[in-house]
């Protein structure tokens, strides 16, 4: 049997056994935790934003869980730093898939979009439009 | 079991009954190991069927002509053939036809539970349970304010029979237990259980579905008060499970599905029930299904349920012994042998169930990875989740051999 799964590419491997911005942020404007609870797979989010209260300056992130969703994590937490809140909002299921860049099996996009939905909703508790305490993939 | 008969069980022969296992993706020939969740079905089932929508498909209850009596004697029949495969001596009367286990479960818990449970009574669980009991118990004690006690599981996967003791008390109202585990593969002293359950007056509910499909089941030996399993993991079909229950109790109980065929006489005021087991079967039921069960019984019967039992314990042990020679992969459960069904839980150290699970796709391998329905036991195993490979009479060792090569797949793709 060979080596090289579709879903398993140097990349994922690499952000799973290296996570980026791994850890904790010193006074974050946001911070919030979300689940997979069919997977186990869990994630924290904390974010710091610029002065303007818009623009994300930093991102952290804990958590547990399988390849594709800690590896998600690890490259959302790179790509938000920059983006503003609203484009934030904008990202949807697609765009985490292809900054993946490889086809996620149906049963998997909870997985790949956890680190996702924790960031968007941290950022909806903190603007004040979300009352949740933890995230988790089930409702989609 | 004798090395011959063992021998005498043609798996070639067997497999070209299931076109379905030779399915290929990516080049790679199907090897299924996802029989605790749904086993294959063969020809002569979805044969027996496709006869029945072809040749006599018609509302059941008798109706006045031809189609209707055939269709309504084979539904009927059915019963008779089900009782007798699991030893109910009471035949038809005391077999009902369900969805599945999980729709049998809640029969007992809403039609007899909610009627008879009370603060202060006690509902003794396992902590092995499926979500199937569990939750179902947990749920109706909430709502009728009995207590829920569990079963503690030991380091080595079996239960506690000490504390079994301790748990069911004079109080207990309801024992649940699993009779074959399906995420740690225990078969559980289910006889034992149900009389220390009837030394206190309680009554014993065994969840068949992990036994039913692959060891003969004698409910009266067992002397279980209801018992319950499902088609689709006997290689019948979906969407029919059967809930076995003793005819006195089962005349006691209330009915909590209504509506038409459960009935005898209805008037604008009230209504009355038909004979059991009709009076739990409301509506058109699942003929097709009770059809292909029938089949299902047959071509396991005619296979011998000992030798299938053989079988899987055959490859389960194979399995068990190749996994635990990995020093890196850790096996959920007891030992090989008959305290253990056809199922190796397992979870490889430094790859997630579910990456597991998926590598082994990519090699056209299934094997479930997940909490199996059993969170609660997850949460004591300290696993999220874990991987599982579960065995059929069509399975063979190869196929485990295949298994273990995609787990080193998968250790040199993370190391
Ligand atoms: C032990 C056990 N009980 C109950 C069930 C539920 O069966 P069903 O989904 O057919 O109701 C299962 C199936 O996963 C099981 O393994």
């Amino acid at each position: 049997m060979g080596l090289g799964s579709d879903m398993y590419r140097q990349q994922i491997l690499d952000h799973y056994k290296n996570p980026r911005n791994y850890g904790e942020l010193e006074d974050p404007t946001f911070t919030h935790i979300g689940e997979n609870p069919m997977c186990g797979d869990e994630i924290r989010m904390d974010v710091v934003l610029d002065d303007d209260e818009e623009t994300i300056e930093r991102v952290a992130f804990k958590g547990d869980g399988c390849a594709i969703s800690q590896a998600s994590a690890s490259m959302l937490s790179g790509k938000l730093a920059g983006k503003t809140l609203e484009e934030l909002h904008e990202m949807d299921r697609d765009d985490v898939i292809d900054m993946l860049g490889v086809d996620i099996s149906p049963m998997r996009v909870k997985c790949a979009v956890l680190a996702e939905k924790v960031a968007q909703d941290g950022a909806e508790i903190y603007q004040g439009d979300l009352d949740v305490d933890k995230t988790t993939t089930e409702d989609d | 079991m004798s090395q011959q008969n063992l021998e005498s069980l043609d798996v070639g022969a067997i497999r070209e009954e299931f076109p379905i296992l030779q399915r290929e993706f990516n080049g790679e020939q199907l090897v299924y190991l996802d029989n605790a969740a749904t086993t294959q079905t063969p020809d002569s089932v979805v044969d027996a069927m496709s006869d029945y929508y072809r040749e006599f498909n018609a509302n059941v209850h008798r109706g006045i002509h031809h189609l209707s009596q055939e269709a309504s004697v084979a539904y009927e029949e059915a019963h008779d053939r089900v009782a007798e495969f699991i030893g109910a001596s009471g035949g038809r009367e005391e077999v009902i036809f369900t969805k599945n286990t999980t729709e049998a479960e809640n029969l007992v818990a809403y039609s007899w539970g909610l009627n008879e449970l009370g603060p202060g009574d006690e509902i003794v669980l396992t902590e092995m349970e499926h979500h199937a009991s569990l939750v179902t118990w947990q749920q109706i004690g909430k709502r009728t304010g009995a207590d829920v006690k569990y079963i503690r599981v030991t380091e080595d996967g079996r239960l506690d029979m000490d504390h079994a003791r301790e748990c069911i008390t004079d109080d207990t109202a309801m024992l649940s237990a699993v009779h074959v585990s399906n995420t740690l593969g225990t078969v559980n002293p289910v006889s034992e259980l149900v009389d220390i359950a009837h030394d206190h007056d309680a009554l014993a509910f065994i969840d068949g579905a992990q036994a039913v499909p692959n060891r003969p089941v004698d409910v009266e030996a067992i002397d279980a008060d209801f018992y319950a399993f499902s088609g689709h993991k006997m290689s019948g079909p979906t969407g029919i499970g059967a809930l076995y229950g003793k005819r006195d109790l089962l005349e006691e109980m209330q009915p909590y599905l209504y509506g038409g065929g459960m009935i005898r006489k209805v008037t604008f005021e009230d209504s009355t029930w038909d004979d059991l087991p009709w009076k739990f079967e409301p509506g058109t039921p699942q003929i097709a299904e009770a059809v292909g069960l029938v089949a299902a019984i047959d071509w396991l019967e005619e296979i011998g349920m000992e030798r299938i039992q053989a079988h899987e314990e055959e490859i389960a042990r194979y399995a068990y012994d190749r996994l635990t020679a990995e020093p890196d992969v850790e096996v959920y459960g007891p030992e090989p042998g008959p305290e253990r069904g056809g199922l190796v839980g397992f979870n490889l150290e430094s790859v997630h169930a579910h990456d597991l699970a998926s590598i082994m796709n990519d090699h056209a391998v299934a094997i479930r990875a997940g909490d199996h329905c059993t969170q609660p036991l997850h949460d004591k195993l300290g696993v999220a989740a874990s991987a599982r490979a579960s065995f059929y009479v069509y399975n063979t060792k190869e196929e485990v051999d295949k298994l273990v090569d995609a787990i080193d797949d998968a250790r040199q793709l993370f190391a």
